[in-house]
């Protein structure tokens, strides 16, 4: 009875569906074309072509050459590699607040061996100031890590602008480029960034595959030990499925940019950010009044919790998210939402939705049809709710 | 849905009546927080609320086939379970933990999550029952037909509205007619081993795990060091603080006697701790505070009843009486042995739990 439900998906920021183009371009590499893409025989001959051409689609959608990619198991994977790869002991980085646990949890480890961090804050929108990051420099500053596009809120970072700033100051820069991907255009010559990482399955690819740009001339630190694969920055067999199915997620996008797509769903995402805010009072956009991935909308509810919210919302068929997830799958109040200033009611009252490339018109009305009536509901039976519609 | 046998067997004999079941394990406290903290064990698992126990209880409710959610309900167990067990010790008092837990996580918060997500009910694997009395107009707590199990102590903080909407299908079962049922319904952890300790004290060691806790919250420990004294005013040594000690202990009093002593009175306020004989532990009367009655709605004469001073204990016969708005005098026909101020003094009428209160 529960598999006969409705089952709408706005949760893309989490994954996103593989689309069916790009399971069929991976369909050969299971199978016939199953060889090692570094053997020197026929069947190695095949897959190195299929990884080199999808080594050529992403390298088109990021802005830079062939040679500067490197194929790796996704964002964690990314961002670990540029941020522990470029800087060490005795080196200054410069993030923000609002970072991945992807890019977070790798500097605690590199302030355990010796390397100072300063976090820039972030304003009322979630934006950084470019001006912050470059005050925070200093002699020793190696490399400046801020990322493009936030996972909960969307909002664009303005990198170009910390580009400069990074270029001027001769460090390096890297951004987090994985909620980017996809939805706005990438170039990284106008970023100017050194390194940039990417992640498959946020762009319609497969898990456990992703890109990272490193711009040629940078010396990186391996994460890993073995063969010399990737030019020697990244050490393991090719995931060649993964990779074929990144390089046509990528030619996918690219024409998606040249069709409209991100309108398409800048719309769906505007039509229903304002029915949800035309149907329930008390509520607004996390990051509102700052430029935003075409997906993305974090909405906080006043005088509920997210935690039931997302959950009753799951069990009438509707996929959504709050806050980050902890490795027991309980909520953890955001330190995204936190970091820009909103109220710990607030930050725990807000839930995000997030577009993917397969949702339609119909989907966006189920959710319409489906928020204000459980926001409602949640309120009719919430203490604190009563309270503060008494007191007004 | 602890990752148990119990509530995941309660889960599986729902789903298989037919119920519209959700699964819902809290998640109380981070077994990692205090793991290397000033001695506490560094490897942390297989209690509640552990990655081990979630992915138990994850996995059973995939193989019954039941949407499955974990609510985050740590700064709520830290609030009104961890810190008051802390400050218990720290007065001199033997905190139960799970008696707050009951009353303020799984049957208040649990409830409020069930009434959020649509649900009418929330059913438990404790084994105690609940059912509705008509003549009396009352929703009852009864103890279980396993009465080695009889979790009821733990319970008698339920209010008639938490009755109402609490179910408890393990009541009428044995533990072994529970593991059966498990294994019939092929539940991989039908074997699992009970859990016994408080879930958030590794190993029991409460006394490590209040160092640890203060330590991490960056709160000094306070001094709680004094005298120890005998039960006629004799300062007979100097004791390393209250909250190492309980009603009844005998060992680590660090003074050597001809005959056995042990704690029979901590006096919070003072810091000291009275050590007397086996006959000094032996009381008639106690009184109880924070009272909750669940078969009568008010005691307006004396009744006799059964009452239990503590989880393992024999029910004793016993007459209770209001002696204030919120309080009782419990007086025992027997005098009984280590009354410990912090425990819970429950009444019973034959099965019936009549309620409980704190003993003071």
């Amino acid at each position: 009875m529960v598999e006969m439900m409705r089952r709408i998906y706005l949760d893309n920021n989490a994954t996103t569906p593989v689309l069916p183009e790009v399971l069929e371009a991976m369909h050969p590499y299971f199978g016939e074309n199953f060889g090692n893409a570094s053997s020197i025989h026929h069947h190695g001959q095949e897959t190195r072509a299929a990884v080199e051409r999808a080594r050529d689609s992403v390298a088109s959608l990021l802005g830079c050459r062939p040679a500067e990619i490197v194929f790796t198991s996704g964002g964690t994977e990314g961002d670990n590699l540029a941020i522990a790869g470029l800087a060490g002991a005795g080196n200054h980085i410069i993030t923000s607040g609002v970072e991945h646990h992807a890019v977070l949890h790798a500097y605690k480890h590199l302030e355990e061996t010796g390397c100072e961090v300063t976090f820039v804050p972030v304003d009322g929108r979630g934006l950084v100031d470019p001006e912050d990051v470059r005050r925070a420099l200093r002699p020793n500053t190696k490399l400046i890590s801020i990322m493009m596009a936030n996972n909960e809120t969307g909002v664009l970072q303005p990198v170009d602008e910390i580009g400069k700033i990074a270029a001027e100051a001769d460090i390096y820069f890297h951004t987090d480029a994985v909620q980017a991907a996809s939805k706005v255009p990438i170039d990284v010559r106008r970023i100017g960034c050194d390194v940039l990482s990417i992640s498959g399955h946020k762009m319609h690819a497969p898990q456990g595959v992703g890109a990272l740009y490193v711009r040629r001339g940078t010396q990186l630190q391996p994460l890993f030990y073995g063969g010399r694969h990737e030019r020697s920055r990244r050490a393991g067999t090719e995931n060649v499925p993964g990779i074929v199915g990144l390089g046509k997620a990528a030619e996918l996008a690219m024409q998606g940019f040249e069709c409209g797509d991100d309108k398409k769903i800048s719309g769906l995402r505007n039509r229903l950010e304002r029915g949800i805010l035309a149907q329930v009072d008390e509520a607004g956009v996390n990051g509102e009044g700052a430029p935003r991935v075409p997906n993305t909308a974090g909405i906080y509810f006043d005088h509920i919790e997210g935690e039931p919210m997302v959950i009753s919302l799951d069990l009438k068929g509707l996929a959504v998210s709050t806050g980050a997830a902890c490795s027991s799958g309980a909520i953890e109040p955001s330190h995204v939402l936190t970091a820009m200033g909103l109220r710990a009611d607030r930050a725990r009252a807000s839930i995000r939705f997030s577009l993917g490339k397969q949702n339609t018109a119909e989907d966006i009305d189920f959710a319409l049809a489906l928020v204000p009536e459980t926001v409602a509901r949640l309120r009719e039976i919430s203490p604190v709710y009563k309270r503060a519609a008494i007191s007004s | 849905m602890s990752g148990g046998v119990d509530s995941s067997t309660v889960a599986a004999m729902l789903r298989a009546e037919g119920h519209d079941v959700i699964g819902l394990t809290m998640q109380l406290w981070n077994q990692r927080r205090l793991a290397g903290h000033e001695g506490m064990p560094e490897q942390v698992t297989g209690r509640c609320c552990s990655l081990d126990d979630v992915y138990d209880a994850r996995r059973v409710a995939e193989h019954i086939g039941i949407p499955y959610y974990v609510v985050n309900h740590e700064e709520r167990f830290e609030r009104d379970v961890v810190r008051p067990f802390v400050a218990e010790y720290l007065s001199g008092r033997t905190p139960i933990p799970c008696s707050l837990c009951n009353n303020h996580l799984k049957f208040d918060q649990l409830l409020v999550v069930a009434q959020q997500i649509g649900a009418d009910s929330v059913a438990t694997g404790h084994y105690a029952r609940v059912e509705y009395d008509d003549a009396r107009g009352r929703w009852l707590l009864k103890r279980p037909a396993d009465r080695s199990k009889d979790q009821t102590y733990f319970l008698f903080g339920l209010t008639q509205e938490q009755l109402s909407r609490t179910l408890f299908p393990l009541g009428g079962m044995t533990k072994p007619e529970v593991r059966e049922r498990a294994r019939e319904h092929g539940l991989a952890l039908a074997e699992k081993p009970d859990s016994q300790e408080i879930c958030f004290v590794p190993g029991g060691d409460y006394k490590r795990f209040i160092d640890a806790y203060l330590a991490e919250s960056g709160e000094a420990l306070p001094d709680t060091a004094g005298e120890l004294m005998t039960a006629s005013g004799e300062v007979i040594g100097a004791h390393s603080g209250i909250h190492n000690f309980t009603v009844g202990q005998r060992k680590g009093l660090g003074v050597a006697t001809g005959s056995p002593l042990y704690v029979i009175q901590i006096n919070g306020a003072d810091k000291q701790v009275v050590v007397g004989g086996d006959e000094h532990l032996y009381s008639r009367t106690l009184r109880a505070r924070r009272i909750n009655l669940i078969s009568v709605d008010d005691l307006r004469e004396p009744m006799r009843v059964s009452v239990k001073i503590r989880h393992r204990h024999e029910a004793a016969t016993a007459v209770l009486e209001k002696v204030g708005g919120d309080e009782i005098l419990v007086s025992f026909d027997e005098p009984q042995r280590a009354i410990t101020p912090g425990q819970a003094a429950v009444f019973y009428e034959d099965d019936i739990v009549v309620g409980g209160g704190w003993i003071v």
